[in-house]
């Protein structure tokens, strides 16, 4: 580990100097298949369980393309406003390491499949209020399709560190899972919204490639990859400073501290008149440092070819049409469209975005709940078992519908909210929908005036002193009374309408 | 005449992580040098309009269907690997790089 490098203030820093950013986020698509072989691609498998002799690399295979990776990346492609090519090739990019068995990535390198796009991105206020929000447009160099490389596991030395591991040990079942890699233009003019800059894009990329449904996007199991590039220069009107490439920053948070330590670092180097070298970095989550990696190898160096395995693409523009009329709602533009539909306030809306809830809400409200309702139950006490379980919303075994149906029966005077969630428990336990819950528990309410009004004579017949407080002014002592009547119907009464009949009873 | 300098010859190897002394460099790039001559004489073939051709198949959009089809298992996986361990390929150390 190598010492602690010296930093400037990133006030400082961005006083100084001019930030220039440029973000590389590897996906991962959401295919049942890999990119060029029919070996599964499922998360967490037993390892090298999820092989074949292409994803191996052994003699004689064959790779095939994936139908669906290429329709995925043409899709995202156009999401972002890119320029489809009418032609375009893979190419094999060569580099000795054992995480892909053939020696090569199979790539593309100068015909990427996508080009030349755009996206727009909505950059939050600062917290404290004094940075305000703007709109900022991210400008896309290129997506391009390639295949996604094995895990290695270093063995012995510190840590499984590998410096000074003693072996490697390999699973390949990562390898040749389809990665489309997208390169942004180097940003400039955010200035020292910099770190902000780079996380909104990340979260608006990500709620895009959610919407369009290519990949599962989980940051923290590594189906979405962002790599920070950041170079600093004098002023705007410089040419570009040497940039550092920081890799596997692996969640929002991170994107936007390693963009904030990197400034701080270059700053530091550039003062002391040193040069920055041209180098990968890693990111330390636990520190918030990022370390020295190897100096960047040029694009010579991995002597890229057209791989002639696999033949050229030449997408039909009539199918891309065909592609481009899929293209889901962008995200921006369906949460103002739904914030104002559902009547929320931003701050309510931006708890449901973020605890992806926005899908589940919409369904609710369109299986008939009302939108304050809808989002009561599932930022309620539906989060609050999401959480107590530590699973997802999404994952909780409990349909939007029966969320809806729920409401329902609240809002008939069947349940009261206390009941609702006593019902929503039997749900949530697998006991079947919510009226079948309240019919297997009882636990409807008792509208029936007749055994109401038998409740409450019993209960003012076993108080009278009770009573005689109440008739000797005293109605405030009633309270007590309908606590008891709740209890002897338990709680299965409208307390107003008990109220009422006590008052009424011993009124008269 | 050889194509190919000493020092191209001593990149692509330290790429290749194949170790030469200056006698075998000396040596390859002579004999790299007669292959590509051989190879440059299609260079003489080379007319404006027939674009270079990477593919000499005239196929394009080979693609399949998302469907799993059956691969290997882990020991089949495995049975070819000079050594494996946990369920995985054992290869020596990695000095020099990263992931």
């Amino acid at each position: 580990m190598s010492a602690v490098e010296e930093t400037v203030g990133y006030d400082e820093a961005v006083a100084q100097f001019d930030p220039v950013l440029g973000l590389e986020v590897h996906v991962e698509l959401s295919t049942a298949t890999k990119m060029f072989s029919g070996a599964p691609t499922e998360f967490g498998a037993e390892p090298n369980t999820q092989v074949d002799p292409v994803s191996l690399g052994l003699p004689g295979a064959l790779p095939v393309l994936n139908a669906k990776a290429l329709e995925s990346a043409i899709r995202i492609g156009l999401a972002l406003n890119c320029s489809i090519a009418s032609y375009c090739r893979f190419a094999r990019k060569n580099y000795f390491y054992p995480d892909m068995p053939k020696n090569f990535q199979t790539s593309q390198y100068d015909e990427p499949i996508a080009y030349d796009g755009f996206l727009d991105v909505e950059v939050p206020a600062s917290e404290d209020g004094t940075k305000p929000a703007f709109t900022y447009r991210v400008d896309i160099e290129r997506a391009h399709m390639e295949e996604d490389t094995g895990k290695s596991l270093h063995v012995g030395g510190s840590t499984g560190r590998i410096h000074g591991a003693e072996y490697s040990l390999v699973d390949y079942n990562r390898a040749g899972i389809p990665l489309i890699e997208i390169v942004t233009r180097p940003l400039t003019g955010a200035g020292d919204r910099v770190p902000d800059v780079a996380r909104a894009y990340v979260a608006t990329l990500r709620d895009l490639l959610r919407a369009l449904d290519v990949s599962d996007v989980k940051m923290e199991q590594g189906s979405l990859r962002c790599d920070v590039n950041l170079s600093l220069r004098p002023s705007p009107d410089a040419p570009l400073g040497t940039r550092s490439e920081t890799k596997n920053v692996n969640s929002l948070r991170s994107v936007e501290r390693a963009v904030r330590y990197e400034v701080g670092r270059h700053a530091a180097v550039l003062r002391s008149g040193a040069k920055v070298v041209q180098e990968t970095r890693h990111w330390h989550e636990d520190t918030g440092l990022t370390t020295s990696g190897r100096e960047k190898s040029d694009a010579e160096d991995y002597r890229y070819f057209p791989e002639p395995d696999l033949v050229p693409i030449q997408p039909d523009p009539a199918w891309v049409e065909s592609l481009r009329a899929t293209l889901p709602e962008p995200p921006a533009e369906r949460r103002r469209r739904l914030t104002t539909d559902w009547g929320f306030s931003e701050p309510e809306m931006r708890d449901v975005l973020n605890a992806g809830a926005l899908d589940l809400v919409e369904a609710t409200v369109a299986a008939g709940a009302s939108p304050a309702t809808a989002r009561k139950w599932w930022m309620g006490e539906l989060a609050r078992r999401a959480n107590v379980e530590g699973t997802e919303l999404a994952a909780l075994p409990v349909t939007p519908a029966q969320v809806a149906e729920l409401q329902r029966l609240v809002d008939a005077g069947t349940l009261t909210d206390r009941l609702a969630r006593e019902a929503l428990e039997g749900v949530l336990a697998g006991e079947g929908s919510p009226t079948e819950v309240v019919a297997s528990r009882n636990l409807a309410m008792v509208s029936d005036d007749s055994a109401l009004t038998a409740a409450v004579e019993a209960v003012l017949a076993a108080n009278p002193d009770v009573v005689a407080k109440i008739r000797g002014g005293k109605p405030q002592a009633a309270g007590a009374l309908i606590g008891q009547v709740m209890k002897e119907m338990r709680g299965k009464a409208d307390a107003a309408r008990v109220r009422e009949l006590v008052l009424e009873r011993v009124g008269s | 005449m050889s194509v190919i300098s000493r020092s191209e010859v001593e990149h692509l190897a330290r790429l290749a992580r194949i170790d030469m002394s200056d006698e075998e460099l000396d040596r390859m790039a002579g004999q790299l040098g007669a292959v590509l001559d051989a190879v440059a004489q299609v260079s003489s073939a080379v007319t404006e309009d027939v674009p270079a051709t990477s593919h000499p198949v005239p196929l394009v959009n080979v693609t399949r269907p998302d469907v799993v089809r059956p691969g290997l298992s882990a020991a089949d996986a495995l049975a070819g690997a000079p050594a494996s361990e946990d369920g995985r390929f054992r290869v020596p150390q990695i000095l020099e790089e990263d992931a």
